[in-house]
């Protein structure tokens, strides 16, 4: 059984324009020890999907179904004292803007043991040894010192490493990274990703990382969920999903990166913008901006269907797979030929 | 280091040709920290460039990346003048302009535009589009109100916003259309030069791809000269013609970008260049990625002899942290130069290989 398994999930935010969409039937799963890469653009609902399952929506005004049963609980009809339980020990999460998710007026040393004496009977004592053990694992120098430091006496790839420390305090079984690296410099990003690949080895935890850098997916996913609109476009393995795209939105996103190794004069760039989750197109929601489309695309929501001959691998797309497969095939060979 | 020798150093790095457009020569800004609340006191200053040098060709694009801290804004915000460099000099078509007046200046700033990194701050929430665009050209009288209304909407179109959106306001766009919106103020005046302070990283990927195809595009329709600065390899790559590479305000490797990418020479290019995600899980799992330790260091108090030394994975006790080594022409293409006594040899390397100094090109010829 998975560790998390996530079925239809739905969040709709009500606002005073009408109700938004934030998230429109996903579903996943993540194994114990296995790294799930969620890509998309922003306002594509990864990071609702992740806020969901760890009931961090606002009340008022967010509404959610489906199910993401955790260890056969299911997360989203728990108690609001289970889920303070489970989140910061057997679910933690990592924010993305490691400047405004620390306290500002208490010490790093403190922040990390209360996360830990809030979910163990420890002592302060107990707390702290642990808290220093988990700044030194994340490679923080002088970490004995830095225990009493504030967290504006930290950089921004510091205090990434303190999330991260305050994140596995309590050896937690799933991670959840939201934009890890996305504000740090590419020398601070291989140093976070070098620290998450070693813990996940060491602790054996799931990790699910959010990002729209499919390089960083490439590195360090098993498997792959590409998000367009609140609903998934493509999902797979991670070789399935960059040897065998088989949606033209991540044809898109690949064509678009510009990359170290290969030389390109014009990037492929998907046209216009990601719609209003308000008013979703109808039919397929990425048919205003595909250049594959076709009638059926704007009646018709594609379901997510499996590749034949390519167990694993789901996308939902109208296109036959003929055609997917030429293009597909057409995109990798070029940036092949581009490489050499 | 000695005043003539230091003189010395600056004449071998700029080897002009005298189609430049814009040559700066040992730019250098502090900023001072002081102590005291009625008598400042300058206790210490932040060299946050420090005797930069480096000469743009017209129609060329200068990259320039590094780290977040390096210098790299505040050396552009000096060459438009938006800041007072302490020292050095800048000159713009021969022209040196680094002590004119704001009076004087300002026919020079037709010439020079700028595009900012945040495209939510960078635009006045309260003006409309039209109005932002047209500024420029109302504050140096450019045309009758007809005209300058009718070449705004040309521009809105150039950059491939709806002219008819003249009268909205910015927040009725998204991010991108918003960078787009950057750009068509950039252009208003017809400049020569444009200096892009991270453009598009505020941006997601398919939209980035859009703006770079843009900025693309208008520099061939137009000739436009471009110091595009970011700190993503990859961007940078795509777009330059010559990268220069900074490290705690100064330079530490410039290429023409072929030549970088390929043969990296400083180690600290190296280090960033294998830090770089591949999006491909066959050749990106195998790989071993540099890592550096630790953060770049504070300007205030810069390490001592090469101030990468501190991190360097081919750090030579005795040497790299005594002698400061000058930027010289290293490998074999013409104006590839690095800041390092102990160039890389070859790329790409392990980060053991790189470690051992003068081992791997020994290997390699007995190979």
């Amino acid at each position: 059984m998975a560790l998390l398994e996530v079925t239809d999930l739905k969040t709709y935010f009500r606002t005073d324009d009408g109700v938004v969409r934030a998230v429109d039937g996903v579903s996943f799963s993540v194994d114990k020890g296995q790294t799930l890469g969620i890509v998309g653009e922003s306002g594509s609902g990864k990071s609702v999907t992740c806020l969901t399952i760890m009931g961090l929506n606002p009340k008022r005004t967010a509404m959610s179904s489906g199910t993401a049963m955790w260890k056969g609980e299911d997360l989203l009809t728990a108690t609001p004292k289970r889920l303070r339980e489970i989140r910061g020990s057997e679910i933690a999460m990592i924010f993305q803007d490691p400047m405004t998710s620390l306290n500002p007026v208490h010490k790093i040393g403190a922040q990390l043991a209360e996360a830990m004496r809030l979910h163990e009977d420890v002592s302060k004592k107990t707390a702290r040894a642990r808290a220093l053990e988990l700044l030194k694992a994340v490679g923080i120098p002088r970490a004995e010192r830095r225990l009493d430091d504030y967290p504006h006496q930290f950089s921004g790839g510091m205090r990434q490493r303190v999330m991260i420390a305050m994140s596995l305090i309590n050896n937690p079984d799933l991670l959840i990274a939201d934009e890890p690296t996305t504000a740090l410099d590419v020398t601070t990003q291989a140093q976070i990703l070098t620290l998450i690949e070693k813990l996940q080895e060491e602790f054996g935890s799931a990790v699910i990382m959010i990002t729209h850098d499919l390089g960083v997916v490439a590195e360090i996913a098993d498997d792959v969920v590409v998000m367009y609109a609140a609903e998934v476009a493509e999902k797979g393995g991670v070789e399935q999903i960059f040897k065998k795209p088989h949606h033209p939105y991540t044809w898109g996103l690949m064509g678009s990166l510009p990359r170290l190794d290969a030389d390109v004069e014009r990037l492929v760039q998907i046209q216009g913008q990601p719609p209003s989750m308000l008013r979703p197109p109808t039919g397929c929601r990425f048919h205003p901006r595909c250049p594959y489309v076709m009638p059926i695309c704007k009646e018709v929501d594609p379901a997510l269907a499996p590749v034949s001959d390519d167990p694993g691998h789901l996308q939902s797309c109208h296109l036959d797979e003929e055609t997917k497969n030429r293009e597909a095939a057409k995109l990798l060979a070029g940036m092949m030929a581009e490489a050499s | 280091m000695a005043a003539p020798e230091k003189e010395m150093l600056r004449q071998t790095q700029l080897e002009l040709k005298g189609d430049e457009l814009l040559v700066v020569e040992d730019l250098q800004k502090y900023f001072p920290v002081t102590r005291g609340i009625i008598f400042q006191k300058e206790v210490a200053s932040v060299k946050a460039v420090d005797g930069v040098s480096f000469a743009v060709r017209e129609g060329e694009t200068l990259g320039v990346v590094g780290e977040s801290g390096c210098g790299k804004s505040t050396m552009a915000r000096c060459i438009m003048k938006l800041l007072e460099p302490t020292a050095g000099s800048i000159k713009f078509r021969g022209q040196d302009i680094t002590k004119l007046s704001r009076a004087e200046m300002r026919p020079f700033r037709r010439e020079m535009m700028m595009i900012f990194q945040d495209p939510y701050a960078s635009l006045n929430p309260r003006k409309r589009v039209g109005f932002i665009v047209a500024e420029a050209l109302q504050v140096h009288k450019l045309g009758t109100e007809a005209e300058i209304k009718r070449r705004v909407q040309e521009l809105l179109e150039v950059v491939g916003l709806n002219p008819e959106h003249y009268n909205r306001f910015p927040h009725e766009f998204s991010g991108g259309q918003r960078q787009r919106i950057g750009v068509a103020r950039a252009l208003a005046v017809n400049p020569k030069l444009i200096v892009c302070d991270e453009p598009v990283s505020a941006l997601d990927v398919s939209v980035q791809a859009q703006i770079l195809n843009l900025l693309k595009d208008l520099q061939r329709d137009f000739g436009l000269t471009y110091i595009f600065i970011a700190h993503d390899l990859n961007v940078v790559r795509h777009i330059s013609d010559r990268v220069m590479v900074m490290y705690l305000g100064q330079v530490s490797e410039t290429a023409d970008r072929n030549d970088l990418y390929k043969e990296p020479k400083h180690p600290y290019t190296g280090a960033l260049l294998s830090a770089v995600p591949v999006p491909d899980p066959t050749v990106g799992r195998h790989r071993k990625r540099i890592v550096l330790e630790g953060d770049v260091p504070s300007p205030i108090n810069p390490p001592s002899g090469c101030r990468f030394h501190p991190r360097c994975p081919r750090f030579v006790e005795g040497h790299c942290d005594v002698e400061e080594p000058a930027l010289i022409h290293r490998g074999g293409a013409v104006g590839h130069t690095a800041k390092c006594h102990y160039p890389l040899e070859r790329w790409p390397m392990t980060e053991e290989e790189m470690a051992r100094p003068g081992v791997a090109s020994t290997a390699a010829e007995t190979a």
